[in-house]
């Protein structure tokens, strides 16, 4: 606790510093996440010190906690008591007790193959304390799930990708696990499967997860054991064993799956992962690559030598975007352009919660 | 608050600096050049019925009232008042309980009522695209022919519209298993102050760059006008059944919402009525509540037959075991209906018992169930005022309806130090002043106790983002400084206000 609080001072000392000197920072947890956005050279500020739960009440499902605890740490107590992070943030890099921080897990905004049917890391944030430009240390939200006092800063901060301030501790809603699960797979073309998960999406059946690769489509199902059931029969498919399928979505999610690990050989022949959020009924992209589909068709990984401006104008037309995920950057950076009157939101934001420039610069666009 | 009255002190806010307002002759003869005659109302007979929305007991009159029917008329109306330097108030079905959609005596209503259109639903992809004055039940009526539905449900949900529901970030009965507003609308379309054209949010399940959609949702007109929203549809579930359970005390109900949220149970809905209330309401509709309960608990399953009977089941344990003293499980819908007619009508029960009431919305979190609701007790004996409580007791979201009569003076002023009361109460106990009504002209002094300056300044820095010359919607939601100031109150959390028995106003 002191500890904390000591680690905290020292932070705000820091920022005081920094935007006194106007020196930039580069704020880090793991680092598990430093190959996302736009490269930096910066002061790094670590919020590894901020380190524990502060307070967590399983039957208010919500758990506060600071920064720099590692995902991992968190999901070990929440799963003593049944409960979970619904939205399954990747854990990436290979030391599991360093696999990323509640932090950088909020700042970066990754949700895994859940979030199409759970939501994703800002719909689970209820509040937070943030060290803004200024060194003030500002409390928004709470740890209530209903909230409407003041602008909802707290969300704001989910994929900011800390631009905006230090995040120091968050509030997060949690949710049970669900009783029972179940994973069946199929044969299907892309096209197939986008057309079944979408049917699938409007019928109400407990489906928790989808993925499409090669020709193979996963379902996921969680819930009610009588509902999983029924809906597993509805479905059809070939039941996947318990174990194997926890395993390729724990996979999936952590991006250690075998798409992945192809993707990442493949970088060096100079091609790109992308990843693509577009509507769910889009059909299969005109693109060249390698696809895997995720989010009942919302989600579309796509490892590519396919040019950038190629790319995002497929993504745009289809009235989605696209952000260079791994991979050699483009110059304008790695998120879709923004419309000229978003730009100009964007800029005054930033200089709103820190008007000398000092977090993470050009971290999310080069002009920010 | 349903108590007519003039223009009251306590909403009036008072800018740090005050604005030179340009004459009410040259911003009405330039919104002639952008709105058609029947578009444009300025005289005090028209511009009358939009003195105030919900909450009645704050009036004024805007200096004009513009509705516009184009997108095209939206944008040129804002640019004209930007031009000028007027602010504009952006208003819905006017249904808003905390004075957000209020007028400003120098400003521009901006009534969207004729945005009523229902422009796509994607039966597909799950979505629906609406115009911002579309209603909250219209969407879900649209939907319903492909089994789908909006499931964000306010009480007012057969008039509020969906811009207002984004303004607010509504919520309703359901939202602790289907979210809030937030979580239900995929994208937004609209205007800034400066009448620039901005989308925000998307198709997708995200969109490049901050999440502006997560701010402006909530952010009570204060940020953009929208004029068009595009929301998830979400499968009507087949089955719906309800448990009432009663309590003989107060601790044991709370106990009990505590135990199904523990047993890994996400209730579609779980409401609580304390005593005072179960008799207003039975005496109204009649649906058999036990009129000896200290408080009833309205817990509802919803989902697949299957989930629907093992839920049922496991909640049906859990209540048991917490020592419910009844116990009913609604047979078919027409029981469920009966089950909920009584919660659905607190507000126009608690007419009927008294002349006049005000109702709160500060949110706790639920293990504090019992704590406020004693606190509130004694409250009642301290103010001299009967108070009568619904509680969505799912999400910690707390309406005590205080009751008194708005003819004497001296009752509505014990009434506002009785909400104010109940308001910090709630932030020293770990919550927060408004859970779904927002914060409007109504809730302004509780901010202050809420936030602390710095806080504040940063708020006020974040809508100046969006609207540097805070033109729209200005004076609600924020409270300056030297409201704050006046309002004489040390800044708290968690811990105890200075001299709780001091009377502050």
């Amino acid at each position: 606790m002191q500890d904390a609080d000591a680690a905290l001072d020292r932070i705000v000392q820091q920022v005081r510093e920094a935007a006194h000197a106007r020196t930039a920072l580069q704020i880090c947890g793991h680092g598990t996440k430093a190959f996302y956005g736009n490269a930096q050279e910066a002061t790094p500020l670590s919020t590894e010190d901020l380190r524990g739960i502060t307070a967590y009440e399983p039957s208010e499902l919500v758990v506060s906690v600071r920064a720099g605890t590692p995902v991992h740490e968190l999901e070990s107590v929440l799963a003593q008591q049944g409960q979970w992070l619904a939205f399954e943030p990747p854990r990436l890099g290979s030391a599991p007790d360093r696999s990323g921080t509640v932090g950088g897990m909020v700042a970066s905004a990754l949700s895994g193959p859940g979030r199409a049917q759970a939501g994703s890391v800002r719909d689970f944030v209820l509040g937070c304390t943030v060290v803004n430009g200024r060194a003030q240390v500002l409390h928004f939200g709470g740890q209530v799930m209903k909230n409407v006092a003041g602008y909802d800063v707290s969300r704001l901060m989910a994929g900011s990708l800390g631009i905006l301030g230090v995040l120091s501790e968050v509030s997060l809603k949690v949710l049970p696990h669900p009783v029972a699960t179940a994973t069946v797979r199929m044969s299907a073309s892309q096209a197939e499967a986008l057309e079944r998960m979408n049917a699938w999406g409007g019928q109400p059946w407990p489906i928790s997860a989808t993925a499409w690769w090669e020709g193979t489509l996963v379902v996921r199902l969680s819930g009610a054991q009588a509902a999983v059931q029924d809906a597993q029969e509805r479905l059809g498919g070939e039941a996947v064993d318990a174990q194997l399928a926890q395993a390729f979505w724990q996979g999936l999610r952590d991006h250690r799956d075998e798409y992945f690990v192809a993707a990442q050989a493949r970088l060096s022949q100079g091609e790109r992962l992308w990843r693509l959020s577009v509507p769910s009924t889009c059909l299969p992209l005109d693109l060249p690559g390698d696809t895997l589909i995720e989010w009942g068709g919302a989600q579309r990984w796509l490892c590519t030598d396919a040019p950038v401006q190629r790319v995002r104008e497929v993504a745009q037309s289809a009235g989605g975007h696209a952000c260079v995920f791994r991979g050699d950057p483009p110059a304008d950076g790695v998120f879709a352009p923004l419309p000229a009157a978003l730009q100009k939101i964007h800029r005054q934001l930033k200089a709103a919660f820190d008007p000398e420039g000092i977090f993470n610069p050009g971290r999310l666009y080069p002009d920010l | 608050m349903n108590a007519p009255q003039e223009w009251h002190a306590a909403a009036a806010q008072v800018p740090d600096s005050a604005p030179a307002w340009p004459p009410a002759s040259e911003v009405i003869s330039a919104l002639k050049t952008v709105l058609p005659a029947h578009a444009l109302l300025w005289s005090h007979e028209d511009t009358t019925p939009y003195e105030c929305d919900g909450l009645t007991a704050y009036r004024q009159r805007p200096l004009a009232v513009a509705l516009p029917e184009s997108e095209s008329q939206v944008e040129a109306v804002l640019k004209v008042c930007h031009r000028l330097g007027v602010p504009v108030v952006a208003r819905g079905a006017g249904t808003g309980l905390s004075g957000g959609a209020m007028p400003h005596a120098h400003g521009v209503t901006l009534s969207l009522a004729k945005f009523n259109r229902i422009i796509d639903i994607d039966p597909v992809g799950r979505t629906a695209t609406v115009q911002c004055g579309v209603r909250n039940l219209a969407i879900s009526e649209a939907a319903a022919p492909w089994g789908l539905y909006y499931a964000p449900d306010p009480s007012s949900q057969i008039a509020c519209t969906i811009g207002g529901n984004v303004a607010e970030n509504s919520g309703g009965v359901h939202c602790l298993k289907y979210g809030l507003t937030l979580h239900n609308v995929l994208s937004v379309r609209g205007f800034t102050a400066e009448g620039e054209p901005l989308q925000l949010g998307g198709r997708s399940l995200d969109a490049a760059g901050l999440d502006l959609l997560s701010v402006v949702v909530g952010s009570e007109g204060m940020l953009a006008v929208v004029t068009e929203v595009c929301v998830k549809l979400i499968p009507k579930p087949p089955v719906a059944r309800c448990i009432m359970a009663s309590f003989d005390d107060i601790r044991m109900a709370g106990n009990a919402v505590a135990a199904i949220i523990a047993a890994g149970i996400i209730p579609a809905g779980l409401e609580m009525m304390d005593k005072p209330m179960i008799a207003a309401v039975e005496d109204f509709v009649h649906a058999g509540y036990d009129l000896n309960a200290q408080a009833i608990l309205l817990c509802e399953s919803d989902g697949t037959p299957q989930e629907v009977t093992e839920e049922i089941w496991r909640m049906q344990e859990v209540l048991t075991a917490q020592g419910c003293t009844r116990l009913e499980i609604s047979k078919d819908e027409a029981q469920r209906l009966k089950f909920w007619s009584g919660r659905k009508n607190a507000f126009p029960a608690s007419g009927r018992i008294s002349p006049d009431y005000m109702c709160m919305d500060s949110t706790i979190p639920r293990k504090r169930l019992a704590d406020i609701l004693l606190a509130i007790a004694q409250m009642e004996e301290r103010y001299g005022l009967r108070c009568a409580n619904v509680f969505h007791a799912g999400d910690g979201n707390l309406h005590p309806l205080i009751l008194f009569d708005a003819n004497d003076p001296d009752q509505l002023r014990r009434c506002e130090l009785f909400g104010a009361d109940i308001l910090e109460t709630s932030v020293q106990m770990g919550g927060t002043v408004t859970g779904e009504h927002g914060v409007g002209v109504e809730k302004l002094n509780s901010m202050c106790v809420q936030f602390s300056p710095e806080e504040r300044e940063q708020m006020m820095a974040l809508k100046a983002a969006f609207d540097p010359k805070r033109l729209l919607n200005p004076g609600k939601v924020v409270p300056t400084l030297q409201r704050c100031a006046e309002y004489g109150k040390m800044h708290v959390r968690g811990g105890l206000l200075p001299h709780p028995q001091l009377p502050r106003f």
